[in-house]
């Protein structure tokens, strides 16, 4: 499984905001999507999580840095020969009332990319093709001739997955695929995204901000923090043992199968606005551990044991299964 | 028991092209003092109307029948001008969303301000006191800074600390929280929720906390009323309802919630999906056209609660027959 389908090599993205200032949404980050995993990728609100997502679909352009799909480097390539690993790379949105046209049927939507892509089908293949893939999602036949707005939000995010595979892909980023869903429903599309990727050995990059959701679904996680990845590893050095402070805070709210709770660690403050990030370790404003060191020196991820990599000065003085051996204050409630 | 609030057979409709949809139905809820409960349930189950009437916000549209009391009051037959001085006061409210919730134009500590004089007879100097106190036990820090903030110069985190230092400000019996962090980051999350907490026991406030977290409601709350389609299904402690449920759809609700120690195994997911309030059938169990366990009784009588180990389930079949059909189910799935 240690095949690397898709490689981000120090990818940077730079906005401009409206004072003319930089904004570093994605900060240099470099990571492996192996071919047959999930990717969980979590992180809160304007951590550059999306703008990853999106820069891999080729939705964005990245500043520097490159992205190999396959071996071959997708950064910069034009829309024209881009187009041929449209059908290679697709994306799940969160909002299935925003990402679908809502004046066309669901059987026209589906038969586009089609259309699009494979010129040699016919009109019978495409719509054999369409019949197919809503079974394969759970929506029987007739669904072809509704809309998206007669369809319930479970239903639709069906479609967006029915949508997603009708290409073929090997890539699927996934950007909070089920978090305008209830409960109920939400399990309802883990479990089929489950399954497609069983039976069409699909590769997922997984984008969450609920935990639980992401321990669930991904084989190995990374934890964004302004535009950085502050910790990656497998979903269980990251659920259970994490080093950076971050990810300890982060993982410390979510409960064990039993409802057992670990120790609730609240940080201090908000997140500082990308705009105008604080010089050192991006964390060190909110960090219960923070040095003088960490407020100068921003720290590279270093590895802690095969495939597990975090970016803190100190993650490397604990030992393997303790989590907070740093002295924490216990201090809750500060802005 | 004791109750600040007592919610009995309260039931609302929506009123639209002179047809009624009934979209609560028979609920009971009683909150003591002090006590933090949750109310859950997925879009659409009539959570936040109820919460919403007993505030008297429900919508203009909405019919409201059975009674909620608050103390010795009946807060269902109450006018626009006998609400003000409940609203607020001795009842308040927070949001999901703070931004909407506040008004852009004024600033937070004049907001705060105003709920003060309306309610009490202090002057505006003592009443700025007031405030700036608040500020600082919601956490806020440089209070006097925040004072003379617009809503839109703060974080999402801190304009809903606002939220709450405006709803503790009059020292309310009761405070509704409909989903306070849900539109919040998870480690801006946690700070809410310790505050919500912190206030809750300084001021021995009752809270009812409307939530889909479980995370949270087994951290906060003493007892939770599960709500589907307009129903309580089941209510009861925390500890017994979320651990061992007993209602066919709280076993549902509980058992679809990913986490890491379900890796590798199937979700148990909920078949189909909740009714639109159009085409809810008026009769039976709210759950049946969903349930594992549904007969033909379920589909034409709606069931009356039993107790069982301290919760209360409203269902026709008893727990021994529920597990035994969920098994069969099970085995049927394999």
């Amino acid at each position: 499984m240690n095949e690397s389908l898709v490689t981000l090599r120090n990818v940077t993205k730079v906005y401009t905001d409206k004072k003319r200032r930089q904004v570093k949404a994605v900060d240099g980050i470099s990571l492996d999507i192996y071919r047959g995993e999930t990717l969980g990728l979590v992180g809160e609100s304007g951590c550059g999580k999306s703008t990853t997502g999106n820069l891999l679909v080729h939705l964005l352009t990245a500043t520097s840095g490159s992205i190999l799909f396959e071996g071959q480097d997708i950064t910069h390539m034009s829309e024209r020969r881009f187009g041929a690993f449209r059908s290679s790379i697709q994306m799940v949105f969160q909002d299935p009332y925003a990402s679908i046209n809502p004046q066309k049927k669901i059987g026209w939507l589906l038969e586009e990319p089609l259309v699009i892509h494979h010129r040699e089908m016919g009109k019978e293949e495409r719509q054999h093709m369409v019949k197919r893939m809503l079974q394969v999602v759970g929506l029987d036949e007739s669904y072809k001739d509704r809309y998206p707005g007669q369809l319930s939000g479970g239903q639709r995010q069906r479609v967006s997955i029915a949508l997603a595979l009708i290409l073929n892909p090997s890539f699927v980023v996934a950007d909070e695929p089920v978090s305008a869903l209830d409960v109920s429903v939400q399990a309802q599309i883990l479990n089929l995204m489950k399954r497609l990727q069983k039976e069409y050995g699909l590769t997922y990059l997984f984008i969450s901000h609920d935990l639980n959701v992401v321990s669930y679904m991904s084989d190995r996680i990374g934890v964004m923090y302004l535009g950085s990845i502050v910790e990656i590893g497998s979903q269980e050095e990251i659920t259970w043992h994490a080093r950076h402070p971050y990810t300890q805070a982060l993982f410390s709210a979510s409960a064990r199968e039993d409802g057992e709770k670990r120790e609730r660690i609240v940080l201090k403050g908000d997140v500082p606005s990308p705009s105008n990030p604080p010089s050192g370790c991006p964390f060190h404003t909110r960090c219960p551990y923070c040095t003088d060191k960490c407020r100068q020196e921003k720290p590279q991820l270093q590895e802690i044991s095969k495939g597990w990599m975090a970016a803190c000065h100190y993650c490397g003085e604990q030992k393997q299964g303790e989590t907070a051996a740093l002295p924490y204050d216990g201090e809750g409630i500060a802005i | 028991m004791n109750s600040v609030c007592k919610v009995k057979n309260f039931s609302l409709s929506f009123v639209q092209d002179k047809k009624e949809y009934a979209a609560v139905r028979d609920v009971n809820m009683e909150i003591a003092p002090g006590e933090i409960v949750a109310l859950i349930g997925e879009s659409g189950c009539g959570k936040s109307v109820t919460a919403l009437s007993m505030i008297g916000l429900q919508p203009e549209n909405a019919r409201v029948s059975g009674s909620i009391r608050f103390g010795d009051e009946e807060l269902l037959t109450l006018n626009d001008r006998e609400w003000s001085f409940y609203r607020g006061d001795r009842i308040s409210m927070i949001f999901q969303e703070p931004m909407t919730a506040l008004n852009p134009l004024i600033k937070v500590g004049k907001q705060i301000q105003e709920n003060v004089l309306l309610h009490q007879k202090v002057t505006g100097e003592a009443a700025v006191k007031q405030v700036l106190e608040v500020l600082k036990q919601v956490g806020l820090p440089d209070v006097e800074r925040i004072y003379q903030s617009y809503p839109h110069q703060l974080s999402g985190g801190q304009r809903q600390r606002i939220m709450i230092a405006m709803a503790f400000v009059n020292n309310p019996d009761l405070l509704i929280a409909d989903e306070p962090t849900t539109a919040l980051d998870v480690t801006i999350q946690a700070q809410i929720m310790d505050l919500m907490k912190k206030m809750n026991r300084e001021r021995q406030t009752a809270v009812l906390l409307i939530s889909h977290d479980l995370g949270v409601i087994r951290d906060l709350c003493s007892r939770v009323y599960i709500m589907y389609a307009g129903r309580v299904v089941e209510s009861g402690p925390v500890e017994y309802v979320l651990k061992e449920p007993v209602h066919p759809y709280t076993r549902g609700l509980a058992a679809a919630i990913p986490s890491a120690g379900r890796r590798g195994r199937e979700l148990e997911s909920i078949p189909g999906t909740v009714e639109p309030l159009q085409r809810r059938s008026k009769k039976g169990c709210p759950f049946a056209g969903r349930c594992f366990g549904a007969q033909s009784l379920c589909h034409e009588e709606t069931p009356h609660s039993y107790s069982y180990r301290g919760r209360d389930v409203y269902c026709h079949l008893s727990p021994a027959e529920i597990e035994k059909r969920s098994a069969e189910r099970k085995a049927d799935h394999e």
